[in-house]
This record gives structure tokens, C-alpha cells and sequence, in this order.
């Protein structure tokens, strides 16, 4: 999974921390990679799962709040649509996949009890010679994959050893990645000196993955990176990516169209394994926000435009948005045509 | 016979086409010589088995064989010493080497598709999947096309097999290195099989449209390329075809 950062990286942050909780909810090992921080420090401050009644009784007031105000208006002018289901802005909780967490509280140590976690902290192991061949890649790079390997390895996630007989997850996190931290300059330089160390990386990162039972999350500073040609290798070399957009400090903060997110969600690709076609769910416009407790994914909704005077300046801000909207994801179809009526 | 096969695909995933060729030609009984850059053996076994055909079996009597990219790669990083001296060397050599040569890996394909002493198949089969990626592992432009231009001698002129290659390409694309590669390829192919988004963006029952363009004019008949264009639908077990604006979700 490819998380491309959002400029101040907040809400990237909030993603990936939110994945290696559900790894330590679900009794899964954690291996956790930083430049930047300490992965002590990032595991310290993962958010609190929620307990099931909690969350339930927090969406379902909303719902409840929601349903009472407009059940059975019989529609009189866009009466077409009225035999449409209602569109659930977000996932109904009827199918329960995952767990929910809170983020306003960091999770309590003895659930890490349960759990085996590795870290890989680089000011650390700077020190430490990489005993596999560097062919040509950074030596961050190159230091990372020997450690997860051998973590692979020794603890057997890749059922190389009979004995071992490892039936659990292997979830690795790995955060900004690319950045100057691991001592690559392709977000600094346009030139840079090695284009292919990411690139190399990922791929033999994939070869682990996909020979070990382990699924891993990749936070990288998209916007810094100069030369768009990694960005496009790196995607077609992922399996699942995802951008993510936040409105902090871009025009778009004080757009009406978008007064009730933080954010958008960009899935520019998902993972198409093991069959011909993949699960496209029917929309392609999320927004995500984060509210006191939670942070949510939902379908954008474009408030109703019922503003009298309808400024030209405006008309094509929509337009704008509209074409941003109506990009899909890699694996199907992107269009860039907009339709004009 | 002697046919280079060029799959192109633009803003979405063409890999369903891989997929098609790699169990129609081990339906119709010819050897291949797989060489599967990006994906596990697994998924293409398992896909395989929907499409009616055992990708194992045909490994087991000889019929496919599988480059596993991914698995190449780290066994080439990982490997122990003892075994590099004993072992031939690996086809992907060339991630560890700091000159760009791909002759490693065009050995490989040679020695896999000359024909043994007792094989009795049809012609050899070439189907690579996918050539962009060796872009990214290191390996120059000018290295990628010597690669298919010599596995173009050997398999489509000396030995009169059919070579099948996919590539990723964008319009406004970035990355030059692979626009100047798919662009040389199309030059040199005989049939282009180009995947493409729609251009009005996603819908959910027609995937994307298809150009099938024959190279009628490099045999030097005057003759213009034939192009037809269809759109698709992809299915668990199948691809439906059709003429434009024909979906069965519109009729």
C-alpha cells in the first residue's frame, strides 16, 4: 500500500498509524521503519481502538439525527430520483471489517503485551554494514530490506522453516520514504544522483512481500519529489495507492464546496490480484475528515448550488473540481475529457 | 509465425491480455518462455485456472517456462555465496551489475526456447510482462531494445516463434525513458494491441477501449495500417468485446 503525503503530513500520518494499530488490535507483528522519528515514540502514540458499543453509539446518533429530519419527503421536482436508494455517506456498519479507532486517546500499553514488534530506527544503524549486495541502492534502502529480510527469515513469515510454523501477519510500516532523511536526494534535486535506488527498492520490497505473509504501508512526500517520471514507476511498482490531499494552507481551505472536509482521497490505483478484473467500488470521489475523535472516509458530497447570483469565478472553480472528481483510479480508466452540456 | 506482438496500454491495466495469450498459446501446444517481471507465479496460476489451463502442469512436462521477476531478484540479493559459485548465473544479473546489459537475461530466454532433444512442440513463444519495469531496476533504454531486438533474431527469425510484450505508456507522461522505448516498439511491431481508459473516464460497464492496429505497411504493399477499435468489458472468467457504444448496458 502506497500513501502518497499530504503537505504537512498530518493526516499520512494519522493513515499509517492507524494501520499498525489494527495490526496490534488483530495480534499481528509489527515492523515499524522511520528516519525521522523514533518507531518507540510512533508506537507510544497509536490511537485507543474503540470498543464496539462506543462506536455504534456515536454513528448511530448521527444517523438517527439525520433520518428523522427527511425520511418520507416525497420528492416533487427531481422526482426521478426518488426511487433511488439513499446514498450512505459512509460505510454501513452492518459488515464489520476492521476495527474503529480513536483518536483522541493513544492506545494503552498492555495490548503491545501480546504483540512482537521490530523497529528500525536509521540514526541508529547508521553504523551497521549491510551484508547483502548494495547493487548501486542507498545504503538506507539497502539496510531496511536486509533487516526485514532477515526478520522474515528468522521468524519464519515466509514458511522457509518447517518447524516455525508462523500462521501469523507481518505488517510493516515504513514512513516517508524518499525523503532527504533516508538520504536520497530525488526530493531535493532534479537531477538526482541515483534514479533507480527507489525504485530498486520497492521492487525487491514487493519480492519480500510477496513471498512472505506480510502487507505493508509506505508513506512518501510525493509533492517534493521533482522528477514525475519516479512517480509514475513507482506506481505501476505498488499495488494499491492512495493520495491523500489536505486543504490546509491551499485555496480550496476556504472553498464553500468543501467547508465540511479536510481533504480529499485520491485512490489512484488498487491492487488487482489473483483475478482478471478488481473491486471497483461505485464511486471515486472521497473526502476525508477528522473530527474531535475520528477520522473518516466519505463519499464527497458538492453541497447544492443555491446561491442566487452565480458568479463566473465560481462556475469555474466547479468545473475545476468536477474534472478532479471524474478522474478513476489507474487499474480502470482515467478520463480527461469533460463533458460539456 | 515470426510475429512481434506489441500490448500497449494507456491510464488503466492491460494485463488481462497477458493473461489471454499466455493460455492461448499453451492451449495450442507451444513452448513458452514466460519471463513475469511484476507479479508472483501464484497470480498467474490462479487466474490461469479460471481461463481453463494449469500453469503448474505445464511447467511439470515442460511446456512453460516461468521467469518469477520477483523471486530472481531476491534470491540474486539474497542468496548465499556457495550457491552463486555452483549455480548459473541469474538472468537479472544485471541489478547487481553496474553495467547495463541485459545479455544475461536474453541467454536465459534463448536457452529456454531452443528446442531440446525431445520436444515436440509448436513454435516458441517469447511473452514478457511487463518491459517497463526493467526501466526501473536500472537498466538504460538503448539496453532494454538491444534485449528485444536480439531476442527478435533468435526467436521470431531463427526460430520462427512469436514474441508478445507489454508495455505501459502515457500520453503526457514524464518519464521519457519509457516513451522513447514503447515508441521504438511500435515501429518494429507487427500488431498493436493498444488498451486505453475511456476517454470521458470511468464508467463501471465498459472498462476501456481496445485498438487493434495491424502493421499492413511494413510489408511494403502500400498499404495503409488496419485499425479497429472496440471497447470492453472485463469479467471474472472472461472479456466481453464490442463495437462501440454497443455495451449491453446501454442496449
Amino acid at each position: 500500500v502506497f500513501t502518497e503525503e499530504d503537505k504537512y503530513g498530518l493526516y499520512s500520518n494519522l493513515l499509517f498509524k492507524y494501520f499498525l494499530a489494527e495490526g496490534v488490535v488483530c495480534g499481528h507483528d509489527l515492523f515499524v521503519a522511520s528516519a525521522k522519528e523514533h518507531p518507540d515514540n510512533i508506537l507510544k502514540d497509536l490511537p485507543a481502538p474503540l470498543l464496539d458499543d462506543t462506536y455504534r453509539n456515536e454513528l448511530g446518533e448521527e444517523a438517527t439525527a439525520v433520518k428523522s429530519e427527511d425520511f418520507q419527503d416525497s420528492m416533487k421536482i427531481a422526482w426521478r430520483y426518488q426511487n433511488l436508494p439513499k446514498m450512505e455517506a459512509s460505510p454501513t456498519t452492518s459488515t464489520k471489517f476492521g476495527h474503529y479507532y480513536d483518536v483522541s486517546k493513544t492506545m494503552s500499553p498492555e495490548l503491545f503485551q501480546s504483540i512482537k514488534w521490530h523497529s528500525f530506527y536509521l540514526p541508529k544503524e547508521l553504523s551497521l554494514q549491510p551484508k547483502m549486495k548494495t547493487c548501486h541502492m542507498n545504503s538506507a534502502y539497502a539496510k531496511v530490506l536486509q533487516s526485514i529480510q532477515r526478520i522474515i527469515y528468522q521468524e519464519g513469515f515466509d514458511g522457509s522453516d518447517p518447524q516455525k510454523n508462523q500462521k501469523n501477519i507481518l505488517r510493516i510500516g515504513i514512513q516517508s520514504l524518499g525523503s532527504m532523511l533516508w538520504g536520497d536526494d530525488i526530493c531535493s534535486s532534479d537531477t538526482p544522483e541515483d534514479i533507480h535506488s527507489l525504485t530498486k527498492f520497492l521492487y525487491v520490497l514487493r519480492g519480500l512481500l510477496r513471498k512472505s505473509l506480510s502487507a505493508c504501508i509506505i508513506t512518501v512526500p510525493a509533492h517534493l519529489i521533482q522528477n514525475k517520471a519516479i512517480m509514475e514507476r513507482v506506481t505501476n511498482l505498488s499495488d494499491t495507492v492512495v493520495g491523500l490531499e489536505s486543504f490546509i494552507g491551499s485555496e480550496r481551505e476556504t472553498n464553500p464546496l468543501y467547508k465540511d472536509y479536510h481533504g480529499l482521497v485520491h485512490v489512484h490505483q488498487i491492487p488487482r490480484l489473483n483475478s482478471l478484473i478488481c473491486d471497483v467500488s461505485d464511486t471515486k470521489d472521497l473526502a476525508f475528515r477528522l473530527k474531535r475523535k475520528l477520522f473518516t472516509i466519505e463519499r464527497l458530497h458538492l453541497p447544492p448550488d443555491l446561491s442566487d447570483t452565480v458568479s463566473r469565478a465560481s462556475k469555474q472553480d466547479l468545473a475545476e473540481s468536477a474534472k478532479l472528481l471524474s478522474s478513476g483510479c489507474g487499474a480502470m480508466a482515467i478520463g480527461k475529457k469533460h463533458l460539456d452540456f | 509465425q515470426g510475429k512481434f506482438t506489441l500490448l500497449r496500454d494507456t491510464r488503466t491495466d492491460g494485463s488481462f491480455l497477458v493473461h489471454h495469450f499466455l493460455s492461448f498459446y499453451l492451449r495450442a501446444g507451444c513452448k513458452v518462455c514466460f519471463v513475469a517481471l511484476l507479479q508472483s507465479f501464484s497470480h498467474y496460476n490462479i487466474v490461469a485456472q479460471k481461463l481453463g489451463v494449469s500453469l503448474t502442469a505445464a511447467k511439470e512436462r515442460g511446456q512453460l517456462v516461468f521467469l518469477e521477476g520477483l523471486k530472481s531478484c531476491l534470491d540474486l540479493l539474497f542468496g548465499e555465496e556457495e550457491e552463486e559459485q555452483s549455480a548459473q548465473p541469474s538472468p537479472l544479473q544485471f541489478i547487481s551489475e553496474s553495467a547495463s546489459n541485459l545479455k544475461a537475461l536474453f541467454d536465459f530466454v534463448r536457452t529456454s526456447l531452443t528446442p531440446g532433444g525431445g520436444d515436440s512442440w509448436k513454435g516458441p513463444v517469447l511473452l514478457v510482462d511487463d518491459l517497463s519495469v526493467l526501466l526501473s531496476l536500472g537498466a538504460t533504454p538503448v539496453a532494454v531494445l538491444d534485449f528485444i531486438h536480439y531476442c527478435r533474431v533468435a526467436v521470431c527469425s531463427q526460430l520462427k516463434g512469436n514474441i508478445v510484450v507489454l508495455v505501459h505508456s502515457n500520453e503526457d507522461s514524464e518519464d521519457e525513458e519509457n516513451e522513447l522505448v514503447v515508441n521504438s516498439l511500435c515501429h518494429h511491431s507487427d500488431l498493436i494491441l493498444w488498451v486505453e481508459g475511456l476517454a470521458t473516464g470511468f464508467c463501471k460497464d465498459v472498462h476501456g477501449q481496445i485498438k487493434i492496429i495491424r502493421r499492413v505497411s511494413l510489408e511494403l504493399t502500400a498499404e495503409q495500417d488496419h485499425i479497429q477499435i472496440y471497447q470492453y468489458k472485463i469479467q471474472d472468467k472472461n472479456v466481453t468485446f464490442f463495437a462501440r457504444g454497443l455495451s449491453a448496458a446501454v442496449l
